[in-house]
């Protein structure tokens, strides 16, 4: 399907590096590519390390007011003022990928494989690349190297473009 | 009778979605797949996912927790 002239398109712009955050643009630009779009993702800035050859993906509970863990049979909110002792994020990163495994939720890397095997077109940014001192070998193989002119370039002949 | 079952079972979102997919891949055009999930989100996704592809949706089941999908291979 991709490649017809009737496909539809969808870029993203992957921003963010953290475990939670992780799981929007995959999940999407996988379930688009099944869908049959021709699906383009963009890593910048902290995004960028979902790209690493080995992830290891941690949440962080300061500043995420919204968070709240089931535990003990309620849901127990993160005050930043928990967050500054140490092990507290450890912990927390722990307890989500355990959440993760129980309710059969994908892991990233199931998903970037997944995402990789349906073709969707990555674009490592080469600015942050420079700029937080990655080298290719650290990248996985398979996306190329760009910057924002060559994301533009997608976005104007998506349907859908997205940040996240 | 399907041509295929896929026991998605026990996944969550986007797996069942996923999985059928690429079980649509070996089921000959005209054929069908039957999927098999958990996962409640995979009503309404099931029906979108066929209304994009083009696929057609024969049926759609709930029997208690289980879900029952039957996806026609259209193309």
């Amino acid at each position: 399907m991709a490649g017809e002239i009737n496909t539809k398109r969808m870029s993203m712009i992957v921003t963010k590096g953290s475990l939670d955050w992780a799981y929007p643009p995959f999940i999407l630009a996988t379930t688009a590519a099944a869908m049959g779009l021709d699906v383009t993702m963009f890593f910048t800035f902290y995004g960028l390390t979902l790209l690493k050859k080995k992830l290891d993906l941690k949440i962080s509970t300061l500043g995420n007011p919204a968070m709240e863990m089931p535990m003990f049979g309620m849901h127990i909110g993160m005050p930043n003022l928990v967050s500054a002792i140490p092990g507290v994020d450890a912990a927390a990163t722990t307890m989500m990928k355990n959440l993760i495994k129980k309710k059969g939720v994908a892991s990233i890397e199931e998903l970037r494989e997944m995402a990789i095997e349906a073709d969707v077109k990555m674009i490592a940014c080469q600015m942050t690349m420079d700029l937080f001192e990655y080298t290719k070998d650290d990248m996985i193989e398979g996306p190329v190297l760009g910057g924002a002119a060559t994301y533009i370039e997608t976005a104007t002949k998506s349907d859908i473009n997205l940040f996240i | 009778m399907a041509d295929q079952v896929l026991d998605a079972k026990g996944l969550n979102c986007p797996l069942p979605i996923l999985k059928a997919k690429k079980a649509l891949k070996d089921v000959p055009i005209g054929g069908t797949l039957q999927v098999l999930a958990t996962d409640p989100g995979a009503v309404k996704d099931f029906e979108a996912f066929c209304r994009t592809t083009g696929n057609d949706l024969l049926e759609s089941k709930a029997e208690g927790k289980q879900f029952e999908f039957l996806i026609k291979r259209t193309s």
